[in-house]
């Protein structure tokens, strides 16, 4: 099964989510095409709520561990309550540019 | 001394302190780029650890952490999170206010 498709699976039977969205950002990335390590998670879910911020991520990491310790080098993660998701109005802030760190692994591995 | 035990140490020793890929002048990864430049924007001198150039505390704080990626800010001893969390709490003001606090509580402690 694809990565991606796994965390589809993952997410949606544990959080019962509301919204979710998994989007593959590995082409904004210095890795080859068609890899699937990095992925953006937008989720709305009834569950997150009175839960900090820390604790619904860390919920989400323990998730997806297996990934994590597998393909998946970056995971960035928007986790709301419906309340919050409202109040935002449905819309999350997109991923930054890469900056070529994986170069800079290159030159130290 | 044991890596978990240079961990601790940097993470009590040191209010605030950012975990982050390159420095803060050069940052080599956007997600550290954009939580070093909202930290900055508080105005209070912070520690920082570039973990591309320290990979032992690159492979061994993921798990002491629980948190599997970086950057990882550190305030008070306590994980506060990575680029997303740390640029929702800029966004809202609440990254201001828990900089200022830790860095007014630390510069009181030390001239206790």
């Amino acid at each position: 099964m694809l990565v991606q498709q796994e965390i589809e699976t993952q997410l949606q039977q544990s959080l019962e989510p509301l919204f979710l969205e998994v989007t593959n950002e590995s082409h904004m990335h210095s890795v080859p095409p068609n890899s699937e390590t990095h992925f953006r998670v937008v989720a709305v879910a009834e569950q997150f709520e009175g839960q900090r911020k820390v604790a619904r991520h860390q919920r989400i990491y323990h998730l997806l561990a297996s990934q994590l310790e597998g393909p998946v080098h970056a995971l960035a993660l928007h986790l709301y309550t419906p309340a919050e998701w409202q109040s935002r109005e449905a819309s999350a802030r997109p991923s930054p540019d890469c900056m070529g760190g994986s170069q800079a692994d290159k030159e130290n591995n | 001394m044991d890596i978990i035990d240079t961990i601790k140490e940097q993470i009590e020793n040191n209010s605030i302190l950012l975990y982050m890929k390159g420095s803060p002048n050069q940052p080599q990864c956007g997600f550290s780029a954009q939580t070093v430049q909202a930290v900055m924007a508080c105005g209070e001198r912070f520690a920082y650890v570039d973990v591309l150039s320290n990979p032992d505390v690159r492979a061994n704080l993921p798990k002491y952490a629980n948190w599997p990626t970086f950057p990882q800010l550190w305030v008070e001893g306590e994980l506060i999170g990575g680029c997303d969390i740390v640029m929702e709490m800029s966004e809202s003001g609440e990254l201001q206010t828990l900089i200022k606090e830790a860095a007014a509580a630390s510069a009181a402690k030390q001239q206790a």
